[in-house]
């Protein structure tokens, strides 16, 4: 075991754990934050999606290793001080159907919207299929991410 | 509700329920009471059905007696019991029932929650707001007629008195409970047939929501389990020295699906599977793949079958016909992939096994920790969790039966999760089934014999296969529908909309079909055939206008309709393709919906979007496929989903209705791939005979 410290959702995080732990398992299994989801477990489906350095990672795969002296930001985070706009677009586009892959969607398209603030449709779809629906949310995500652009 | 739940009532379990309510009102029904008329009886409350729980706070607490997967009951079932309630919305909150007797079943399935608690709903907050206002009156002296209820308060006529739900509490615990009230007239809704957002829309929005896979308890372990890979396969030998040396791992251990690494937390317990040596039987299906099942089912195809339908003579029929249009289908086997793989914790304790778990059927979970332990009926305890995503696969109780024997190896709680493969590998699919359809049709082109023999696996419930078979809505006077049942190794399960996914397909391709082959269009040659089914013309016409069925299109699109009835509701769907490099790309999808009184429109449109695009996904890249005894499909890169870049638009209608409520959430699935495969016939003359289209297109 070895010691990797990082910076989650603004505070300073020091953590024990094998180097090739994931970052997905080191959130939800040592930290208790349950919110980024175990999907797939490969990187193919995007459920555990967070920021690391303002950048859409897919935590499943990537090695604590790989995360230490980095800036971690989960859903948890987000919306800390007041909910993010694409948070308060999904809610108002009532995106969700279960719930459980919208913290990979909403992280992605928060991603999406920092370097891009007003996407076409071509934009999202390309920076969003990485992120796997089974509920089939898909149109509203793409609204939601509009609306979230336009309330930006 | 029927004699026979109500019998079930039972004071202590209905005790347990409202643990932690002490300032709360407990409001119920008044079928059967055993001899008990009043909320506060002798022993201090009375037990009914229980859905409601009104505080002091005023806070109203809708107990949910189904499960929430991503269908919106959590919204829906609250907004019925408010609406006769008379409730203030924004005080609305919604609490998880356990297994109850109290409730009947409990099992989420068969789209059947809005349809079959509608009116026990309904009851439950008219009752609970007739006993409010009769408190009010007694507080305020004054005549019941002279108080209503608006809002979460009773009002006096005289319009500076009014009194609050929670004020009322106390009071309304000591009165009779009303044997009839009557119900609101639905023009009078001001809740129900309204877009309310979800209850639980900002928890999942914020990380916040606990779904099982989130679930914790103090001390838990966490195992997976190194499922026999095999379809009749065991456990020869297994080597745990490695897998032991992994930081964290406790234990490892047989169970009867599988050796079972048992470890401090999720990554150890993935490490440890990761290094258990297994070396593992065949077993009796070893060589079974996907192309022996499918000649299986053609074979079968020749045997006398079981008939399921049959309207005049339709052999003699086919003899007589003018023209004759032969066409076999095949569907494969489908898995339901949820985004969340499936999950249970279990804890065995003090002669106790309680499990915690995301499942469409506490009944049978129970049921399976009941088989599993043996335990007296009453030391079974059951706790549903939040589901993400079930679709069906969550109705089986598999892993729960893995978790509960997990839990026999430790004395502390302990989740068992499965890994995505695993999921994969271990479904209770959607049947495979093979279709032979002929269709007779007389001098004038019209059909006058349909016979339609069917072949599918077994699993002794024949719907699964059969549903929706012998209910063609199409008016041909003569119908022969008959299935043959053939013992496959491959576990089956009911998937989003159950047989009417192979079903529809089959109606819907081979109607077109006809149309197409007589040169009629098909939706005219559809509403000809439908003259006598007022619900079913009710949504062709609405998708026929707001498809613009009709109005030409470049010659590089096409369209293509299929309507279809399952769970008492009716759906058509038309969608636009366009020629694409490889295939086709899916445009536009209109759909139309009656689904009687809608609860939450909003709900229903994201249903339909939902079914929609899980039928798309089924027809264009669905198959689950079996070689040397397993199944081959480990991840999402081959066992694929719809993604965002190959979403189409879709538009959603709902037909307007003072029908009761009907299914919403499986209806929209069966008509998708017809309506996908008739588009592709139009478009390039080609007709689509087996799903998936894959690469059949290019």
């Amino acid at each position: 075991m070895t010691l990797f410290t990082f910076t989650l959702n603004g505070k300073k995080q020091t953590v024990d754990a094998a180097p090739e732990t994931p970052l997905l398992w080191v959130l939800r299994d040592t930290l208790k934050l349950t919110g980024t989801k175990y999907s797939c477990g490969q990187g193919l489906c995007g459920s555990c999606t967070v920021h690391v350095d303002g950048k859409p990672r897919k935590s499943c795969n990537l090695p604590i290793s790989k995360v230490a002296g980095k800036t971690v930001l989960t859903i948890e985070g987000l919306g800390e001080r007041g909910l993010h706009p694409v948070q308060k677009a999904w809610i108002e586009d009532e995106v969700a159907q279960c719930g459980y892959c919208q913290p990979g969607q909403i992280m992605t398209a928060v991603a999406l919207l920092d370097k891009n603030t007003h996407p076409t449709d071509s934009d999202i779809e390309a920076a969003m299929k990485g992120v796997l629906c089974r509920c089939g949310t898909y149109q509203r995500i793409k609204k939601a991410i509009h609306t979230a652009a336009e309330e930006a | 509700m029927n004699s026979s739940e109500s019998k079930l009532l039972d004071r202590r379990q209905f005790l347990k329920l409202s643990t932690g309510s002490t300032a709360a009102l407990v409001l119920g029904f008044c079928w059967p009471l055993s001899g008990k008329d009043s909320v506060s009886g002798e022993d201090g409350i009375f037990v009914p059905n229980a859905y409601l729980e009104i505080h002091a706070n005023n806070t109203v607490t809708v107990i949910m007696p189904r499960s929430e997967m991503g269908q919106k009951i959590y919204t829906a079932l609250p907004q019925i019991v408010a609406e006769e309630l008379e409730a203030d919305w924004s005080k609305i909150k919604v609490l998880q029932g356990d297994l109850n007797q109290v409730y009947g079943s409990q099992t989420t399935g068969g789209s059947a929650s809005v349809r079959t608690q509608y009116d026990r709903l309904r009851e439950a907050g008219a009752t609970a707001k007739a006993m409010l206002i009769q408190a009010a009156a007694i507080t305020l002296n004054v005549p019941v007629s002279e108080c209503h209820a608006e809002s979460g308060y009773v009002h006096h006529l005289s319009k500076d008195r009014k009194l609050n739900y929670g004020s009322l509490v106390a009071l309304a615990n000591t009165l009779p409970v009303p044997k009839n009230v009557t119900l609101k007239d639905p023009k009078a809704f001001r809740i129900i047939g309204k877009d309310h957002k979800s209850l639980d829309g900002g928890g999942k929005v914020d990380g916040s929501i606990k779904f099982g896979y989130d679930f914790e308890l103090p001390e838990m372990l966490t195992a997976v389990v190194a499922r026999i890979p095999k379809y009749g396969g065991s456990i020869d030998t297994f080597d745990a020295t490695e897998a032991l040396k992994v930081p964290g791992v406790t234990k490892i251990a047989p169970i009867s699906a599988g050796v079972a690494v048992l470890a401090e937390n999720s990554w150890a317990a993935l490490q440890g599977r990761k290094k258990l040596v297994v070396k593992w039987n065949d077993g009796s299906h070893a060589k079974i793949n996907s192309k022996k099942i499918s000649e299986d089912l053609h074979v079968a195809l020749e045997q006398e079958g079981t008939i399921i339908r049959s309207d005049g003579d339709a052999d003699k029929a086919l003899e007589t016909a003018s023209r004759q249009i032969d066409l076999t289908f095949e569907v494969p086997y489908l898995d339901h992939a949820p985004q969340e793989p499936n999950n249970c914790t279990a804890h065995i304790h003090n002669g106790i096994c309680e499990i915690w778990v995301p499942t469409q059927s506490p009944g049978a979970a129970w049921w399976a920790a009941k088989s599993v332990t043996q335990f007296d009926d009453e030391n079974i305890k059951v706790h549903t969790l939040r589901m993400g995503g079930a679709f069906g696969r969550k109705l089986q109780s598999d892993y729960v039966r893995d978790a509960v024997e997990v839990a026999q190896l430790t004395k502390l709680p302990v989740k068992v999760i499965r890994t995505r493969t695993e999921d994969l590998k271990n479904g209770f699919y959607r049947p495979s089934s093979v279709h032979q359809v002929k269709v007779g049709l007389d001098r004038n082109k019209k059909p006058i014999s349909w016979i339609h023999k069917l072949s599918g696996p077994q699993d002794g419930w024949a719907p699964i296969i059969t549903g929706g078979a012998d209910e063609l809505a199409y008016d041909i006077a003569n119908q022969k529908v008959s299935c043959v049942m053939t013992a496959q190794p491959i576990p089956i399960g009911a998937w989003r909309s159950v047989a009417h996914t192979q079903n529809a397909f089959v109606h819907e391709s081979m109607i077109d079909e006809v149309a197409r082959k007589t040169g009629r269009d098909p939706l005219v040659f559809r509403r000809e055939l439908l003259k006598n089914r007022p619900r079913h013309l009710g949504v062709l016409n609405l998708v026929e206008k707001h498809s613009k069925w009709g109005k030409p299109l470049k010659d590089t699109r096409a369209r293509g309709l299929a309507v279809h009835y399952s769970f008492n509701s009716y759906v058509a769907i038309v969608i636009e393709i366009s020629e694409a490099k490889k295939g086709i790309n899916v445009e536009r999808v209109t759909a139309a919906i009656d689904c009687g009184t809608v609860i939450n429109p909003d709900g229903v449109r994201a249903q339909v979007e939902g079914g929609v695009v899980m039928g798309l996904t089924a027809a264009l890249y669905g198959e689950i496929t079996i070689d040397r005894g397993e199944v081959k499909q480990t991840n999402f890169h081959n066992y694929r989903l719809l993604k965002m870049d190959k979403m189409p638009e879709i538009n959603i209608h709902i037909v307007e209705s003072t029908e009761p409520p009907t299914g919403v959430g499986e209806p929209p699935v069966p008509p998708t791939p017809p309506a996908l495969i008739n588009a592709i016939a139009a478009l390039t003359g080609k007709r689509i005979l087996r799903l998936p289209l894959k690469s059949q297109l290019a």
